[in-house]
């Protein structure tokens, strides 16, 4: 058997049916690697806290980690704000909920960008979480932690949330693998919302086989969540090996410079492989997937706008000192608590939605989106998978980006769209690049994207250009292979 | 352009207390964003319906059951001010 740490948690799992690896044991050597946590990934671990919303009573699944955005009763929940400070919800979310009775143990919550607003992790209140590769540079955003923990050696697979690309592109700036399945696949209850429209739980795993045995834990329809429906079936770990009669669309727009050279060039290996296994390519026209960025700023704010009015100072978390009446209190608290990025987020949403401009940008970015949507459609009436690469860039500076707020947008620009279409998309680990200006190399990730409830035919086409990709680098001093 | 005023009107619409400081920063950085959002302005989408949500979900309904819910003492356990099974707040008139 391989070392604890090293295998797989399909491999875990399969050693603990067969008996021949303690549950508890194993999840014991997990929880020390997760005390050695040195990323800022964890906000909470479940040493010393024996809370009865946690607790699992036979561990028979790998332990996870997640994401501070998912309501643990009894047991810290931020969301990454400082206005949810101390906040222990009454309650457990659907997706935790099913990881405790599948029997996998929480080993912590991690860090993320506040509310989820963010492509670095830069903007947690509780400090930025450091990329396991390099550790001046960003995880990515805004499972930053869920992305973190993993690549680091510090949980064998997390749980992160996906809005406009918050687990794709930090699985892609972390090097493992990342699947939003489709809205409406798992359960939002519980889940703090960010906007309602488009967030979706996902899996972060090291393999691809990794992600189908969790997706098949989270997913399922929820009576606490009317937007939820399930996949068709459940999914079952992928086999495929090769690519023979799949036609994969790559879309004409990616012909832009915005792409660092190094992550063109391993995109562009990686297209060759799925020749290589029999995989069919050719372009395709998306017309209005360069406007998902303009739509998503209108929408994604303006939900956010909406949801985040619940954080008054009234019902929980923090309230401010204030001398004057309810108002001034609401002003204050609020003031106080949030974040640079979430003011900016519930200006820009309160601005789209207020009177006279609601048609201009609420109603318009609606429209892009039913275009956007429509253009997937069309591609996959002639294509299996629309392919690009996962994010622009490899992991950038801490810093780097954070005094202009469009720069940290354009990360997301490969993301948006199949957020907006609500279809499911994977990142996996294609390669590692140099970033621009030179340094070490760092992972690329390589996106996938499928029609909605597609996630079977997803994760079979993954699981075979994975194994042509054979990506086994690991950040200095983490386990695997 | 965003103008100062207008900051000010939309963070009072969303309760939001703001610095000078960041009413001027603000003004700035939502004009340089509503700048590239504004290049979907001119598209031409008169006849295309809006999409408010990708799922196509008739309504969905359950039973009319009464079923278990948090006790008040739960729901009041992270109130930051709460007093006889209730949540306090500062009254909605100033006080003189």
């Amino acid at each position: 058997m391989k070392e604890l740490l090293a295998m797989t948690a399909l491999e875990a799992h399969e050693a603990m049916v067969a008996g021949e690896l303690d549950a508890a044991e194993y999840a014991d050597a997990w929880r020390a690697a997760a005390g050695g946590d040195e990323l800022n990934a964890y906000l909470w671990r479940d040493e010393n806290d024996d809370s009865p919303g946690i607790a699992v009573e036979r561990p028979s699944v790998a332990p996870i980690a997640v994401k501070d955005i998912f309501c643990t009763e009894g047991v810290p929940t931020t969301a990454g704000s400082r206005i949810l400070e101390g906040y222990r919800p009454p309650y457990t979310a659907t997706a935790v909920r099913k990881l405790i009775e599948a029997g996998a143990p929480i080993l912590g919550k991690t860090n993320m960008d506040e509310f989820a607003m963010g492509s670095s992790n830069e903007n947690s209140a509780y400090g930025p979480v450091l990329n396991p590769w390099d550790r001046g540079r960003v995880p990515g955003g805004s499972s930053g932690g869920s992305a973190a923990v993993v690549a680091g050696g510090l949980a064998p697979w997390s749980i992160g949330t996906d809005t406009g690309g918050s687990i794709r592109q930090p699985a892609a700036l972390c090097g493992i693998v990342g699947l939003k399945p489709t809205y409406g696949a798992i359960s939002r209850y519980g889940m703090i919302a960010f906007a309602s429209s488009l967030d979706q739980c996902g899996p972060f795993t090291r393999t691809v086989a990794d992600a189908a045995l969790l997706l098949a834990i989270l997913q399922g329809a929820d009576p606490c969540d009317s937007t939820s429906i399930g996949l068709p079936s459940s999914p079952r770990l992928p086999d495929r090996e090769d690519l023979s009669g799949l036609r994969f669309a790559v879309p004409a727009e990616l012909a832009s410079d915005a792409i660092e050279p190094g992550v063109r060039e391993v995109f562009e290996a990686t297209l060759k492989k799925i020749e290589g296994l029999g995989g069919e390519l050719a372009e395709v026209s998306l017309p209005h997937a360069e406007h998902g960025i303009s739509a998503y700023y209108v929408l994604a704010p303006a939900e956010a706008s909406s949801n985040l009015a619940r954080f008054d100072g009234v019902r929980y978390g923090m309230r401010a000192p204030s001398s004057g009446d309810v108002i001034e209190m609401y002003e204050a608290t609020r003031a106080e608590g949030f974040g640079a990025e979430v003011k900016r987020r519930i200006m820009l949403g309160t601005y789209a939605l207020s009177s006279g401009y609601y048609d201009a940008y609420y109603g318009q970015a609606q429209k892009v989106r039913t275009k956007i949507a429509g253009d997937f459609k069309a591609a996959f009436t002639d294509f299996d998978f629309v392919v690009t690469p996962t994010s622009p860039s490899v992991a950038f500076g801490l810093g780097e980006k954070t005094d202009d707020p469009l720069a940290m947008y354009l990360n997301d620009f490969f993301t948006v769209p199949m957020s907006l279409a609500g279809i499911p998309a994977i990142s996996i680990p294609a390669g590692l690049a140099e970033p621009n200006g030179g340094g070490p190399k760092l992972p690329v990730g390589f996106q996938i994207a499928a029609p909605a409830f597609a996630e079977q035919k997803l994760l079979d086409a993954a699981h075979a250009l994975e194994g042509a990709i054979g990506f086994d680098a690991r950040p200095e001093g983490v386990p695997g292979g | 352009m965003i103008e100062r005023e207008q900051v000010l009107h939309v963070a009072k619409l969303a309760r939001l207390g703001l610095s000078d400081e960041e009413v001027e920063t603000m003004a700035g950085e939502l004009s340089g964003i509503l700048e590239h959002v504004d290049r979907i302005a001119g598209l031409d989408l008169d006849d295309v319906e809006p999409t408010s949500h990708v799922v196509e979900l008739e309504n969905v309904l359950r039973p009319d059951v009464p079923h278990e819910s948090l006790s008040p003492e739960v729901a009041l356990a992270s109130a930051p001010d709460p007093e006889a099974g209730a949540f306090r707040v500062p009254s909605p008139q100033a006080e003189e």
